[in-house]
Parts: structure tokens; C-alpha cells; sequence
């Protein structure tokens, strides 16, 4: 490098610093906007059943059934409702007061040890399938565990037909925010990275101040490092401040290495910049560049990167669409890392993959970008 | 054309010394599918030492020409050498030493005075060790020393234009190139402009390519390079355009006729190429050198004074143009119904009018009155309230303070009932560009609640007048400027008001279109209705009855156009132009930031 480039370098870096810090809007990208939709879908996109209100309609009570009933006012997932008629329940449910109603027969002592006609009716709200699983589940476990321990009580002996082990790895509490927040991170680094270079190289567009650049000695790789390299800095420091939030709000347990996971956190954020890059030497004005971003940069992120969606459930051509989202790389290493610890053979392939699609980015970039205003 | 032939020769002359040089260059854009020619074969020089003038209106291609030699287009056709230097092929060489301001001048407004000229420095490899002299030297220059370290965003537009001056500046190109760099500022600002291009080729021996579409700047050019539709109407200097008109250009004056219905009159005798009002006089220029027979102009009906004056730029501009085959805008007719009411009476009354905006008080306690008939002025640069004054009367706007009324109406107790009677013509096209014109028209009625025969009859009646049947169906973002300005015209007439408001209506438009345009006003002023114009063109100012200067949301002056300028003359300047009256009025009253720190 010859002393005029520098000159050249340093002075653009200063430029776009200043203008960092004068302007707020840089600043609430990478700082505010991640940890405002770190709480929002952190506190909203938990996929646990907890609190559930229930409809309890018993229409003989006797001590039968509050012995079973029992258990549900204990659990932490439920919120029981009692209702006089199944009627009233079902309307309950469909204005979305309930998410289940648990309706016990007159006829419930004398049917439940004999084979036959169900003794329960159950009916859950199918349109949230999740939830509808949990009761479900939760209903059976609660059903069989009651009927055993009744059955012993009253001296008969009752064979139940199945008995479930259940486990759960790397997640034992089943919080599903351990296993969401870090696969978040992805999912908003991804469209902050790509907002902060898209949305500051149209704002030159539109303020005409790019043409004035672009008659200057200044070489087009000159232009993409300085827009690169502050936008890096301040993409790093939002990434930062979300995994601050990530282990201290949310609690989420961190196994592997900070250094690690800042690595390869740096790696992710040139391909998001680079992506930036890349849409603004196709939109030249902010509200556009923006709405490309959120489309191209974090659709494809919240969709196709497994955070939320299983990739090995998809369709075999979706599939291979993934290999192409950077943020599916970002998730299984923030996974991984956050869960379970240094796992190299998982996250070196990663890194590699994210590292060839920062650089494909940041050569098209360097390709597309002319200096001309054609 | 021997005169056009003259003209295109002169610019072969001494081609050895050339900055700047297009030779048979060509340009054409792809839009929607359908090949747009923005220039047609253009060739010019700019010469070393020189100012060359690239003149023209809006769509003239002169924007264009800017950024070929900026090398950030590439020619269609033709080969365009930039100090010796072929720019299609080698656009980051040219881009590395020539100084170049874009029409926004290229500015970050969030940095200040002196990170503006920092970075620039930088860009174009300035020592730090020579910086100190040359940053004095500029800020000496422009008069900015004092506002190093304000943001570019909180200076005032002469105040930028003059930094963005300065950061093309640092490094001294050999070749400066300045798009339209006098637009929209007030015109002490256009003087201390032209003031600095001067000194600069005294001083540094520069060369400057500069665009404009304020024909009178022509004079201060060396050369000028004329343009019209993206081609060339000529290169010379700028006396020889005008020496060729001479003896065609005279003054008319006629007592006991008005001025408008005389100079609609002179327009329509033969042998006349152009007829414009000024002050009391109606001035023309004659297709030969010879005074035009009183008889012809005023069919022996009423006495007329003639007298020859000195043509200028804008008369060859005409000239060139129609020789060129423009068409001449046709006759208009007197279409709309003459009003009944009562010939006098004040229609317009302002009193105390005022509107802040947070701590910045945009109009300060204005007052005036405009008669039935009238056509009344508001001039002034961007920014000294115009507009706002302009949206307030349309009521468009709540007033901070004061009263308005209109036709008799208070805005403010029966805003409905006063805005019936207003037609507005806002300063851009604010049509609907997918909607052809007859859609555009109907639509407009409608919105006026005209119904029935009553719409049918007067969208007739403005596709007739405005000679839009052509165009009926074509999608009205494709019409030509002038066209475009006809249909905007004719929607604000649709529902027959009382009041016509335009807001900058002739800014970019050739000189041709604006002569149709006012044309048509000052029918329609004739016919009875009150119109109410704004402008930064001093000289449109002429065909105003009386106008208002403003600055910094006063007015300083209210008179009639002549009184304003008789005001202002002197042993210096006996003939003074409306600039020069504006340019004495900003000096007596407050001067503008800009100049009182020079």
C-alpha cells in the first residue's frame, strides 16, 4: 500500500466514523434493534406450554374426581377453569379463554376401570398444535400415573399397557428459550449486518454524495473497505451485547468459549455485510435497500436456517436451498456452542462454510460496485 | 442556418488548447424497455482558461454531459478526451484529477465545514504540509473561515454551495466541473459564485465547464455552449450570439392600453419572432433587422412608441430555437367566460400573517393585498418563505398569527367554502403520471365536484385550450415538460376558480414553453381571475402586475416591477435589472449570513 492509499483509507474510515457517531440511525441498528427483537421474540416465540388455561367440567362430583383433579391444579402448566356444562367450555374455547377442556361424564367411577367407552372427553384447541400436544401428553401421563396409584389403593390389579421412558438431551430443563435464543442471535445479526451496510451506502446515493466520491481518486475497494470495516466494529459490538442478553436475561447456559463464539461471530458478520454490500449495487435508495434486506436477508434466515424449522424434516429441493443461508451455519455453531460446548468437528465445517460465503459476497460486491452512475 | 453553421465553426478554432473535448458524442438510456436519446451528437471544446457556459433547460441534456466527462457515464457513440485523456476508456484516470460538484454539491451533512474539506483533501492525496495554506486560501475565497466548525447541514444554501465549491476545489484540477451550482440560491449568492469562478481562472489559470439554465448567466461566460433537447443549438462567445440580433430588439410602449393586451397583440403581428413585457414596455424582437411598422402592431387603432434596444442572450436563444423548427405555441384564445363581479375589489387580503416552525419563525408578520385581476408576485430564494406563505393561503397550512382572507371568504372560518374558489398548481408535476391526461382531467373534476355535462364540457373545453387532444391517451409522465405543465395548468382551471395559486411554475422549462405558459396567465389575468405566482426567476418577476421581495420571511419590498427597479436606479447602474433591485434590497435590509461574514 502507497502513502496516498492510506491517506485515502484513513480518511474515508474517519469520515464514516463521524458519521456513526452523528448520526443515531447506524447506532439503532446495531445496537438497539437486536435487543429489542431479542426481547420481543424472546419473550414471545417460547414453544413451552405453561399457564395454560383449562376448562374443568365435572358434571358428578364426587371424591373420584377431585382426587384426579387434583393434580391439576398443582401443575405449573395449567391454569384450571371450572365450568358447570361442556356448552359453556366449548365457548370459552373458541374465544380463546381456554386452550383445552377436560370433561369428566356423570357416569366417570363406574367407566373408568372397564375396557369400553372412553371415561374422559378431551378436546384441545388443534390450532395451536404445540400446545394441543403438550395437553395431550401431559393429560395421559397425569391419567395413567392417577389410575395406578388408584388401582393400588383400592387393591386391584390393573396391568397398564405401556410404560414411556422419556430423556431429554443437552436441554434437560426443556426450555425451549435455551435452545431458540441462540439460534435468534443468527436470525438478527443476519438482518442487522446486512440493514447497516445495505441502508448507509444507499443513504450516499440519495444524498448525492456518492456521485462527488466516485469523481475522487478513490478506488472502488477503497469505498468497500471503508464501509466494511466501521460497520464490522459496530456489528460485533450489537453481537456482543446479544449474547450478553442471551446468557443473562434468558438465562441460556454458555459451554463452549467466548473466543470461539466471537470468531466465529466475526466470520458470520463479513457475510452479512457483504450481503449488504451486495444489495446496494442494486437499490440506491434506503426505503428499498431496507425491504430487500429484510426479504433476501432475513426470511431466508428465520425460515431455512433451522432455527425454528427442522432442516432434515424439509423437502429434499428446500434442503438444498439451506446450504446457501449463511445464518444455517451461524444457528448449528451458536447451538452448539451454547449447548453443548466446543464441539470442533462441528464448528470448524461451519466456520469454512461461512467463511467461503463472506467471501463470494464480498467479491461480488467488489464486482458489481462501479464507479459509474450506469 | 448559415448563422447555426457560423456558430458550430467557431468551436473548431484554436482546438489545441482544449480542456475538455466531445467529440460527435452520443448518449441514449434504456428505460421501461424503450430507448431514451438524452444527447444526439454532441460536439464542443472547453477550452484552457476558460469559463465555458453549458446553457439550457431542464432535459436539455446538460446533466448528462457533466457526468460523461466525470466518466460516470460512457458514451453511446463519439469519443469525449478529458486533458488528453480518452474517458470511456480510463474514467478512474479523468475521475483521479478533475474537480467535480454534483447538482446537490456533494456534501456530507453531517460532518462539518472543515471534515468536509478534510476528507476531500484526503481523496485527492493533499500533503498535510500544504493543507494549511490552501484551506486558507479557499476559506478566503468562499468567506466560510468563520464556520469551520459548523455541520454542512446547518449552513444555508449559498453557504453550500460555496464548501461544495471548496471541496472540488482542494486539490486544483486542472479541470472544474459544476452542475447547475447557481440553482435555487439567492442571487447575492449567484454573484459571490460567479465572483470566485473569476478569480480562480485569473488566479490559478483553471479551466471551468459550468451548467446553468439561467440564460442571463450566459454573459458571464467566456464561451457559451447552448443546448436544447440534447443537442447543440451552437458554441461562440457569448457577444456573438447576441451580435447577430443586432438591431432587432426594441421596446413598445403604448398609453391607454395595457400592457398584456398589448404585448398578446404585438405577439400576433408578422415579422415578429418574440414579445415579452418588461417593466411598462412590451420588448420584441423582429424576425429582420428593421423596426417593426407601428401600423402592423397597432393597426392604427392607438398610438405607439417604439425604440431599439440591446438584445440579449435569451432574444438569440429564441431565435436559435426557431430557427431550429420550433413551433411557435399557438394563438390562445380567450376561453374562459370574462367574470362579472365587480372589476375592483381587493380578492386576496393578508394581515400580520405569520408561521413558526419550533424556534424557527418561517413567515414573520407579512401583509399585502392583491386586486381582482391582478397577477401578483412572491419572490425570492429558496427558503425565505414562499412557500410557506403559499401553502397557508391555499390552506394547506394553519397560521401561526394574522389573518387571510380570500374572495371575501376567512380561510380560517369557512376553509372549505374559500378553497372551492382557488385553483393550485403545485411547483412539481403533482399529477398522476400512470393516468393519461383525459383520465387526469376527469379525475380532477370529479375531485371539484363537477358532474354531468358540466365535466364533459369543460374537460372539452381544457383538452381544446390546451391543445392536449394529441396527448389524450397517452400515460401523462411521458408528455413533454411542457405539456406536462399545460395539464397541470388545466386541472387547477377545471372547476373555473376565482384564484389561481402557482407555485414555481416555469422553473425548468425553455424559454419557448415559458413564453406559452405566460402566455395563457395573462389571459386568464385579463379574463378577471387573481393570480398568484412564486418564483426565483427575477426576471419572470416582469410579468407580474406587482410583486413582494422576500428574505428570511419578511418582505422587504412590495411595489409594482418597474417602481421596484426605478427604485434602484443609479449613476452605476441606469437600466437596473430586477436582480440588481433584489441584490440592493438584501444589502440594505439584513444581509444574508454568507456575505456578512465575507
Amino acid at each position: 500500500m502507497n502513502a496516498p492509499r492510506i491517506m485515502r483509507l484513513l480518511g474515508l474510515l474517519r469520515k464514516e466514523s463521524l458519521q456513526i457517531l452523528r448520526d443515531p440511525s447506524s447506532i439503532a441498528i446495531a445496537f438497539v434493534m437486536p435487543v429489542a427483537l431479542l426481547l420481543l421474540i424472546g419473550y414471545g416465540l417460547s414453544l413451552d406450554a405453561k399457564n395454560v388455561p383449562l376448562a374443568l367440567v365435572i358434571e358428578n362430583p364426587n371424591a373420584d374426581t377431585a382426587s384426579f383433579t387434583a393434580g391439576f391444579f398443582q401443575s405449573p402448566y395449567f391454569i384450571p377453569v371450572r365450568f358447570g356444562a361442556v356448552q359453556d367450555a366449548e365457548a370459552a374455547m373458541r374465544e380463546r379463554k381456554v386452550g383445552g377442556i377436560i370433561w369428566l361424564r356423570s357416569n366417570f367411577t363406574r367407566q373408568m376401570l372397564s375396557a369400553g367407552a372412553a371415561p374422559i372427553g378431551v378436546i384441545v384447541n388443534g390450532a395451536d398444535a404445540n400446545n394441543a400436544r403438550i395437553i395431550e401428553g401431559y393429560l395421559q401421563q397425569v391419567w395413567a400415573g392417577w389410575l395406578a396409584s388408584y388401582a393400588a389403593a383400592q387393591g386391584i390389579s390393573f396391568a397398564a399397557p405401556l410404560t414411556v421412558d422419556f430423556r431429554v438431551w443437552f436441554n434437560p430443563a426443556v426450555e425451549s428459550t435455551d435452545f431458540l435464543a441462540p439460534g435468534l442471535i443468527a436470525l438478527i445479526m443476519t438482518l442487522t449486518g446486512a440493514l447497516l451496510t445495505a441502508m448507509v451506502v444507499a443513504r450516499e446515493w440519495e444524498r448525492g454524495t456518492m456521485e462527488a466520491l466516485l469523481v475522487t481518486p478513490a478506488t472502488i475497494s477503497e469505498i468497500i473497505v471503508s464501509k466494511l470495516a466501521p460497520y464490522f466494529a459496530l456489528g460485533m459490538g450489537g453481537m456482543a451485547l446479544s449474547v450478553a442478553v442471551t446468557t443473562w436475561l434468558f438465562n441460556v447456559p454458555l459451554r463452549g468459549s467466548i473466543w470461539l463464539l466471537m470468531a466465529a461471530s466475526a466470520v458470520f458478520m463479513l457475510s452479512a455485510l457483504g450481503m449488504g454490500l451486495v444489495i446496494s449495487t442494486f437499490s440506491k435508495n434506503q426505503f428499498a435497500a431496507g425491504q430487500i434486506a429484510i426479504t433476501v436477508a432475513y426470511m431466508p434466515a428465520f425460515m431455512l436456517s433451522g432455527f425454528v424449522f427442522d432442516i432434515a424434516s424439509m423437502p429434499a429441493p428446500i434442503r438444498v436451498i439451506t446450504y446457501a443461508v449463511g445464518a444455517r451455519y451461524f444457528v448449528t455453531i451458536l447451538q452448539s456452542l451454547f449447548l453443548a460446548g466446543n464441539v470442533w468437528p462441528v464448528v470448524l465445517p461451519n466456520v469454512a462454510a461461512l467463511a467461503l460465503i463472506a467471501a463470494i459476497f464480498i467479491a461480488m460486491a467488489l464486482r458489481l460496485a462501479r464507479k459509474s452512475l450506469e | 442556418m448559415d448563422a447555426n453553421n457560423q456558430i458550430a465553426q467557431a468551436s473548431n478554432r484554436n482546438s489545441a488548447d482544449a480542456a475538455l473535448r466531445f467529440n460527435a458524442v452520443s448518449k441514449s438510456f434504456e428505460r421501461d424497455g424503450r430507448i431514451v436519446v438524452a444527447l444526439d451528437q454532441v460536439s464542443f471544446i472547453a477550452r484552457r482558461g476558460f469559463v465555458t457556459g453549458l446553457i439550457g433547460s431542464d432535459g436539455s441534456g446538460k446533466t448528462t454531459v457533466m457526468r460523461l466527462a466525470a466518466g460516470l457515464y460512457r458514451p453511446s457513440a463519439g469519443r469525449i478526451e478529458v486533458v488528453g485523456i480518452d474517458a470511456a476508456s480510463n474514467p478512474q484516470q479523468v475521475q483521479s484529477i478533475i474537480g467535480y460538484m454534483p447538482q446537490r454539491f456533494g456534501l456530507y451533512e453531517d460532518l462539518s465545514v472543515q471534515e468536509n474539506l478534510d476528507l476531500y483533501a484526503d481523496l485527492h492525496g493533499v500533503a498535510h504540509s500544504e493543507r494549511a495554506g490552501r484551506y486558507a486560501d479557499l476559506m478566503r475565497m468562499t468567506g466560510l473561515a468563520l464556520f469551520t466548525r459548523r455541520l454542512a447541514g446547518k449552513l444555508s444554501g449559498g453557504m453550500k454551495q460555496k464548501l461544495g465549491l471548496a471541496c472540488a476545489l482542494v486539490a486544483t484540477p486542472p479541470l472544474l466541473l459544476l452542475d447547475e451550482p447557481t440553482v435555487g440560491v439567492d442571487p447575492v449568492s449567484r454573484r459571490e459564485l460567479w465572483a470566485i469562478v473569476h478569480r480562480l481562472i485569473e488566479e490559478r489559470g483553471a479551466t471551468v465547464l459550468l451548467s446553468t439554465s439561467y440564460l442571463d448567466e450566459a454573459e458571464r461566460c467566456d464561451e457559451v455552449v447552448l443546448m436544447q433537447g440534447g443537442r447543440m443549438l451552437g458554441q461562440d462567445r457569448p457577444r456573438a450570439y447576441t451580435r447577430r440580433l443586432e438591431g432587432r430588439s426594441f421596446h413598445a410602449s403604448a398609453s391607454g392600453v395595457s400592457k398584456r393586451a398589448l404585448q398578446a397583440r404585438i405577439a400576433r403581428a408578422p415579422g415578429v419572432l418574440d414579445a415579452t413585457i418588461q417593466g411598462s414596455h412590451v420588448r420584441i424582437v423582429t424576425e429582420r433587422a428593421e423596426p417593426p411598422a407601428a401600423a402592423l402592431l397597432a393597426g392604427g387603432e392607438f398610438p405607439i412608441e417604439i425604440a431599439p434596444v440591446a438584445p440579449r442572450f435569451e432574444d438569440s436563444f429564441i431565435s436559435l430555437l426557431k430557427e431550429a423548427g420550433a413551433s411557435a405555441p399557438a394563438f390562445v384564445s380567450n376561453a374562459i367566460a370574462a367574470r362579472t363581479a365587480g372589476a375592483d375589489g381587493d380578492v386576496i387580503v393578508v394581515r400580520n400573517l405569520s408561521r413558526r416552525f419550533g424556534d424557527f419563525q418561517a413567515v414573520n408578520d407579512i401583509s399585502f393585498t392583491v386586486r381582482r385581476g391582478e397577477i401578483f408576485g412572491l419572490l425570492g430564494a429558496n427558503g425565505a418563505g414562499k412557500s410557506t406563505t403559499f401553502r397557508m393561503l391555499c390552506g394547506l397550512l394553519p397560521a401561526s398569527g394574522g389573518s387571510l382572507s380570500l374572495a371575501g371568504q376567512d380561510l380560517r372560518a369557512a376553509p372549505a367554502r374559500a378553497r372551492g374558489r382557488i385553483g393550485y398548481m403545485a411547483q412539481k408535476f403533482s399529477l398522476y403520471g400512470d393516468l393519461s391526461a383525459l383520465e387526469n382531467l376527469r379525475f380532477f373534476s370529479a375531485a371539484y365536484g363537477l358532474g354531468g355535462l358540466r365535466r364533459q364540457n369543460r374537460v372539452a373545453w381544457a383538452l381544446e385550450e390546451f391543445e392536449l387532444r394529441p396527448f389524450a391517451d397517452a400515460p401523462s409522465r411521458d408528455l413533454p415538460i411542457g405539456f406536462k405543465q399545460r395539464l397541470a395548468l388545466a386541472a387547477a382551471l377545471m372547476h373555473e376558480p376565482e384564484i389561481l395559486f402557482l407555485d414555481e411554475p416555469t422553473s425548468g422549462v425553455d424559454p419557448l414553453g415559458r413564453r406559452d405558459f405566460w402566455r395563457r396567465i395573462n389571459a386568464l389575468a385579463e379574463s378577471g381571475i387573481t393570480v398568484m405566482v412564486t418564483t426565483h426567476f427575477m426576471d419572470e418577476a416582469e410579468y407580474c402586475d406587482r410583486l413582494a421581495i422576500m428574505s428570511r420571511g419578511r418582505i422587504l419590498a412590495e411595489s409594482g416591477s418597474e417602481e421596484m427597479r426605478a427604485r434602484f436606479k443609479s449613476a452605476a447602474l441606469p437600466n437596473p435589472t430586477m436582480e440588481d433591485a433584489f441584490v440592493a434590497l438584501l444589502a440594505a435590509g439584513e444581509a444574508p449570513p454568507a456575505s456578512a461574514a465575507a
